[in-house]
């Protein structure tokens, strides 16, 4: 139990943990798991700009999910930074294909080389952070929900626009593994 | 024809006293579900590149158990008529169809700032708690996208 707090979960502990979050969230105050909504809460709430997708009671309908987040943030930090660092232990197919890339560090998180400040002003730095980060909210607010809201909350109530989205989001996933990261660090 | 749905955001108003100790219970498992995040590895941008190459069943076993899990919770829920703390019956409202291209193209979009940030919404707010301080700047042109269909909403088909 120790080396489990201190180290990664395996799968079939945190998969179950993560779905518990759906009858939680329902129980504590009938409230659907979904982590994008805040993407647009905090639009609403910082700059709402007179657009009509923004205009709502934004602490009626999302204080509860910016609270819930504020938790992440909270817990992200917690779990961050008391155990001790250590590498992700990924496959050696993915390591030799990352290499093929010109990736060397695979300490942390993520790539040192290009999730970084200096490499913001890089193109592939760029791409990864901001085009990167621009679709995801773009992206999470088309579909109208992530991977929380459609490929969790979504699929165990089986809605079948949450399954046309997941398929979306691996269909998109792909091109990007496949085509967009070969061009960007060839 | 271009139709913009209505979001149908969910009107839900609980009573004042239980809205004050229900927002302790979402910090609570907002903190839970962070250090999940962190503790199962979801938010490597290592991982999702193992998932994406198929190089792992890890990802793939985390979202299965996780989707079988709150499905059987979901059937629990209703088999017994569980209520919420407040009371309400739980429900989970249906989203709408429509033509289905909001679901296809926009999860497409996300899918490729998936792969390029490592990181789903919940894990981009996770990263920057961790330590990775330049998914600050991918957050805030994650805000900057949200915005952004705010204002072509209206013109893109849904």
């Amino acid at each position: 139990m120790t080396a489990s707090v201190s180290g990664s979960w395996p799968w079939y502990i945190a998969g179950p943990i993560i779905g518990l979050f759906v009858p939680a969230l329902l129980i504590a105050g009938n409230r659907v798991f979904g982590v994008s909504s805040n993407l647009r809460h905090l639009c609403s709430a910082i700059a709402p700009g007179g657009l009509e997708y923004f205009r709502y009671d934004w602490k009626r309908e999302g204080l509860w999910n910016l609270v819930f987040l504020l938790g992440i943030l909270l817990g992200g930090f917690w779990a961050g930074h008391s155990g001790a660092g250590y590498d992700i232990a990924i496959s050696a197919e993915t390591k030799a294909a990352l290499a093929k890339l010109g990736i060397r560090d695979f300490s942390g998180m993520a790539p040192h080389e290009i999730f970084n400040w200096h490499a913001l002003l890089t193109l592939r730095g760029f791409v990864c952070v901001i085009v990167g980060g621009l679709l995801v909210g773009f992206g999470t607010a088309y579909a109208g929900g992530c991977t929380s809201g459609h490929a969790v909350s979504g699929l165990a109530s089986f809605q079948l626009p949450s399954l046309i989205a997941v398929f979306g989001f691996f269909a998109g996933g792909l091109a990007a593994t496949y085509f967009l990261l070969p061009l960007l660090f060839s | 024809m271009i139709m913009a749905t209505t979001e149908t955001i969910t009107t839900r108003t609980p009573t004042n006293a239980t809205a004050k100790s229900a927002l302790a219970i979402y910090l609570l498992l907002g903190i839970a579900f962070g250090i999940v995040l962190t503790k199962s590895e979801v938010l490597s941008w290592f991982r999702i590149q193992e998932m994406f190459r198929f190089q792992s069943f890890r990802m793939y076993g985390i979202i299965g158990t996780a989707v079988a899990t709150a499905a059987l919770s979901l059937a629990i829920i209703k088999r017994f008529h569980w209520k919420a703390l407040s009371g309400e019956v739980i429900s989970i409202p249906a989203k709408t169809l429509g033509s289905g291209t909001r679901y296809a193209v926009g999860g497409v979009l996300f899918g490729i700032g998936w792969a390029l940030t490592g990181a789903c919404p919940g894990p981009l707010f996770a990263l920057v708690a961790n330590g990775v301080s330049v998914m600050l700047a991918a957050v805030i042109a994650a805000l900057a996208g949200t915005w952004i269909y705010g204002l072509l909403r209206q013109r893109l088909p849904h």
